[in-house]
């Protein structure tokens, strides 16, 4: 059921169209590496070579069975006494019934619960990464309100400390984010919270490229002088990018078809909006405000793309019709909010809304704090939903920040739930997840145990700590 | 009679200001003498003792007049059934900010003042009543707190309110609770430059203003040399200096709590730490000065004014000996401070410390002593749980405040009805 790429064929999976960098479309599953990659020689242009490929490499490991635990899988089943069994890298059985392989590494689940594990659509880590000085300020180009052809993944340094308290929280993957300066801000890049010399050992194979875009206040202000200064003349922006865009792709698709004649002059910033029109790069849009996200919605249908998830929006609630409606997907906090205008109205109840209006909701955090505590977030949003009588279930709200999020990024098929198939990204929890005094005590990362509360041998630390005076991550 | 607390006047009319002095009088003579509470059968953790199952507090006169598991509900008092509830003092945020201005809107705050030495600066004629950021703050049970001034090297004067009340003077416990000075990186710029620098201008700033109240009609005539700041300035640098107002020292670096500990012995002040992100590694050295600490438990994020941050700086303070206050750092979240209390028990503290750590101690530590308590005397600033009040599956369902009941409705849960059928009913 789960198609499954080999490292070693995503390394090579190379786009066709132009260097889009999508390695597959996000509207579905990644297919299997079936295109081979033109061969590089001194005959080839830029296109057709690989770029930035990714070179992580799933760890060797020993089957890991988690007996006795109540298992969260976030695809519809909250399973007390339930033992979770995964080995290469992958969920092998799920249920009341597992017997261990006799290689197996056994661990006691007793009081404890087990849950995907979690996955955060909008960080800055290792683009805003600590110590916080101009030195590792590196997450927003805000020299062009069009900044299309940055890559997130250029900016992220593997060293950020911040890094390994997301993963003390539980976070297996993260979609890292150019800030919110531009329009549109540039590429994303989805990685796996793992140790890492460089970002290449973090990006996770086959994950689709997202790109930034943003709304309202921020644009506005950072571009008041030479425009745009308004939500028109943002609107306007976005607009002349993808008139320009939408050509660039017509030019580029007609010759890669015949290959005929020269080939048209690449431009980083088009390529990357053709591969928006083309699908293959997903649209993560900070929007706040309830008639703005009304307004992107209409810009994606004048030019034929679709918007994957609006962030921040503070307002999702208010339009939740809408996005279900349109198939896109709602990253919100529980409750952050009133920190500027465009920020003023939010509510506790939109998480829980926007599910009951059959869209999409995600947790997301924006933060280095809030990513250590993403199940308190959603146990926030779950309970004030509940207590609203809003009908809603504990599975629906495991899936904020697990499955819907492995949905944002296109990588459903691949993680997000317990399942058999799903790779294994599994968080066991001191308590139940939706306990304050709850702490993620085992997380493996593709059956890898990146992190062990009772084991300060798993707790790695990233160069910044070596020889310092180390932060710890609690007791 | 109407006389829901918090809201607006109703009274229409030119004689409105006449008629609403009447009606408050007439009200709260009436009130005062009729209202009385008795709130039985819920868990009483009053802080001040073990917790009492099965107990009763009774309010008369917006005063705790009888706590405990025998005591009778005295004829004619409103009876609220607490059964499977959970009772506590109302919080007291010790870092405060609901009121001074809109939410967390930047252009629209009152907390500070430009300059860096304001000493004299007091917010509270820029609290808004009406502010809706208060209504929310109460939905986490906090029914008081103590508003830090910021944004300058020394932003001044502290007020503590309650959470309630039309008028800023129905709001104030404490005018001047506390004198603000901020010693941590921020304040490098002050000194010249470098920590080294900003000590010796606060010395001499200390010094002027001893000098300043030695000298008082040499300063009037102009036989004093040029004291380091005006006079209204050093003026009201005096009652913390005479040890009557604690100074309240930001500081994160381990070199800069030590350099707050040096101020105190030096000058004997009273000084209470604020955020002290390296803390623990000098809790002996704090605990053995006297020094409480109100920190955010969840800071772990190492910068150059703090690597040492770590998440059970909260615990390891208390296992030094340090009266440990709680606070919660995002100004937008100050209803989420019972949670900042669930997350230092998290990563380690206890319960009990943790309640502690909203209530008595940020009472004690800034001379609000009729509050953080639930004892015959105190103000009744009561909260009722559904349940522990650092779950997320609890909330807070009665808050009283100077013994009244407060409206828990809010501009968000008014948002909530209103969208919550799509589309909204016009």
């Amino acid at each position: 059921m789960t198609r499954w790429l080999s490292p070693a064929g995503l390394a090579v999976l190379v786009s066709a169209c132009a260097g889009a960098g999508a390695q597959s479309s996000p509207a579905a599953p990644p297919a299997p590496a079936a295109t081979p990659a033109a061969p590089v020689s001194t005959d080839t242009t830029s296109v057709d070579r690989p770029q930035y490929v990714s070179t992580y490499k799933r760890r060797t490991n020993p089957p890991v069975l988690i007996r006795n635990a109540t298992v969260l899988t976030a695809a519809g089943q909250e399973i007390p006494n339930a033992s979770v069994l995964f080995r290469d890298g992958k969920i092998v059985a799920v249920g009341a019934n597992v017997t261990a392989p006799s290689d197996a590494m056994i661990v006691d689940g007793s009081g404890k619960f087990v849950t995907p594990g979690i996955i955060d659509t909008h960080s800055h880590l290792g683009v805003y990464a600590a110590p916080g000085t101009f030195g590792e300020n590196d997450g927003n180009e805000a020299t062009n309100p069009v900044t299309a052809e940055v890559w997130a993944e250029h900016s992220i340094w593997p060293q950020d400390p911040q890094i390994p308290l997301a993963i003390a929280g539980g976070v297996t993957v993260m979609q890292v984010l150019p800030g919110s300066a531009n329009l549109i801000g540039g590429r994303s890049a989805t990685v796996r919270l793992v140790p890492a010399r460089t970002v290449q050992e973090m990006k996770f194979p086959g994950a689709p490229y997202g790109v930034k875009f943003a709304c309202g206040e921020n644009p506005k202000r950072v571009y008041q002088n030479r425009g745009p200064s308004t939500r028109m003349g943002n609107m306007a922006g976005y607009r002349a990018a993808f008139i320009q865009a939408e050509q660039y792709r017509q030019r580029w698709d007609k010759w890669l078809k015949d290959r005929k004649g020269d080939a048209p002059g690449r431009d980083l910033r088009s390529e990357t909006l053709a591969g928006v029109l083309r699908g293959e790069i997903s649209v993560q849009n900070h929007c706040y405000r309830a008639d703005e996200m009304a307004q992107m919605l209409d810009l994606a249908k004048e030019f034929g793309f679709k918007i994957r998830s609006f962030h921040h929006g503070i307002e999702a609630y208010k339009i939740a019709d809408l996005l279900a409606a349109n198939g896109t997907a709602a990253s919100i906090w529980s409750d952050w909010g009133g920190f500027k205008m465009e920020a003023f109205d939010p509510i506790l109840e939109n998480a829980a809304l926007v599910t009951k209006a059959g869209a999409r909701a995600v947790i997301h955090t924006d933060s280095p704090d809030g990513i250590q505590r993403m199940n308190q977030d959603m146990a926030k949003a779950y309970y004030a939903g509940v207590r609203a009588g809003i009908t809603l279930t504990r599975d629906q709200a495991i899936k904020w920040i697990t499955a819907n999020p492995a949905w944002v990024l296109g990588l459903d098929a691949w993680t997000g739930t317990l399942e058999t198939g799903k790779m294994a990204d599994v968080v066991l929890w001191s308590g139940d997840p939706f306990s304050v005094y709850s702490k993620a005590e085992k997380v493996w990362n593709e059956g890898w145990l990146v992190f062990d509360r009772l084991d300060p041998t798993r707790q790695y630390k990233t160069d910044f700590n070596v020889g310092q005076t180390a932060p710890g991550v609690g007791r | 009679m109407k006389t829901v607390n918090g809201e607006r006047s109703t009274v229409n009319g030119n004689s409105r200001l006449v008629v609403s002095i009447l009606t408050l009088c007439v009200v709260a003579s009436l009130r005062l003498s009729a209202q009385s509470i008795a709130i039985t059968g819920g868990t009483i953790y009053p802080v001040s003792g073990p917790r009492i199952p099965n107990g009763t507090v009774v309010i008369q006169d917006g005063r705790i007049v009888a706590v405990g598991a025998n005591v009778s509900v005295p004829a004619g008092a409103t009876h609220v059934d607490a059964t499977g509830k959970w009772i506590t003092p109302g919080f007291i945020h010790a870092n405060a900010n609901a009121g001074l201005g809109v939410s967390g809107l930047g252009a629209f705050q009152e907390g500070g003042v430009q300059g860096e030495i304001n000493p004299s600066f007091n917010p509270a004629e820029g609290i808004d009543p009406a502010a809706f950021a208060i209504p929310i703050v109460r939905t986490g049970g906090v029914t008081g707190g103590v508003l830090m001034p910021g944004g300058s090297f020394f932003p001044g004067q502290a007020p503590a309110v309650n959470f309630a009340g039309d008028r800023v003077e129905d709001m104030l416990v404490r005018r001047n609770a506390a004198m603000v000075l901020d010693l941590s990186e921020n304040s490098k710029g002050a000194g010249g430059g470098s920590r080294a620098g900003t000590m010796a201008r606060i010395r001499r700033l200390f010094d002027d203003a001893l000098e300043y109240a030695r000298r008082r009609a040499d300063f009037h005539r102009a036989a004093i040399q040029p004291l380091s700041a005006p006079a209204k300035e050093l003026e009201a640098l005096l009652p913390m200096l005479r040890g009557e107002v604690p100074l309240a020292i930001s500081a994160n670096r381990r070199i800069d709590i030590e350099n707050a500990l040096r101020l105190k012995r030096e000058y004997r002040l009273r000084v209470v730490l604020l955020n002290g992100v390296e803390a623990w590694q000098v809790a002996k050295e704090i605990a053995a000065a006297g020094v409480p600490v109100v920190l955010e438990p969840n800071r772990d994020i190492p910068s150059f004014d703090g690597l040492g941050a770590r998440l059970d700086n909260a615990t390891l303070l208390r296992e030094g000996g340090v009266d440990v206050v709680i606070a919660q750092g995002d100004p937008g979240g100050e209803r989420n401070l019972r949670y900042a209390a669930g997350n230092a028990v998290r990563n380690g503290m206890s319960w009990d410390d943790a309640l502690r750590a909203l209530t008595i101690l940020p009472a004690s530590t800034f001379g609000l002593g009729d509050y953080g308590t639930l004892e015959a005397g105190k103000v009744a600033n009561v909260v009722i749980w559904s349940g522990d009040p650092f779950e997320f599956s609890a909330i807070a369902e009665k808050v009283y405040i100077k013994g009244r009941e407060q409206p828990l409705r809010t501009r968000e849960t008014e948002l909530r009805d209103k969208y919550r059928a799509l589309p909204p009913p016009p």
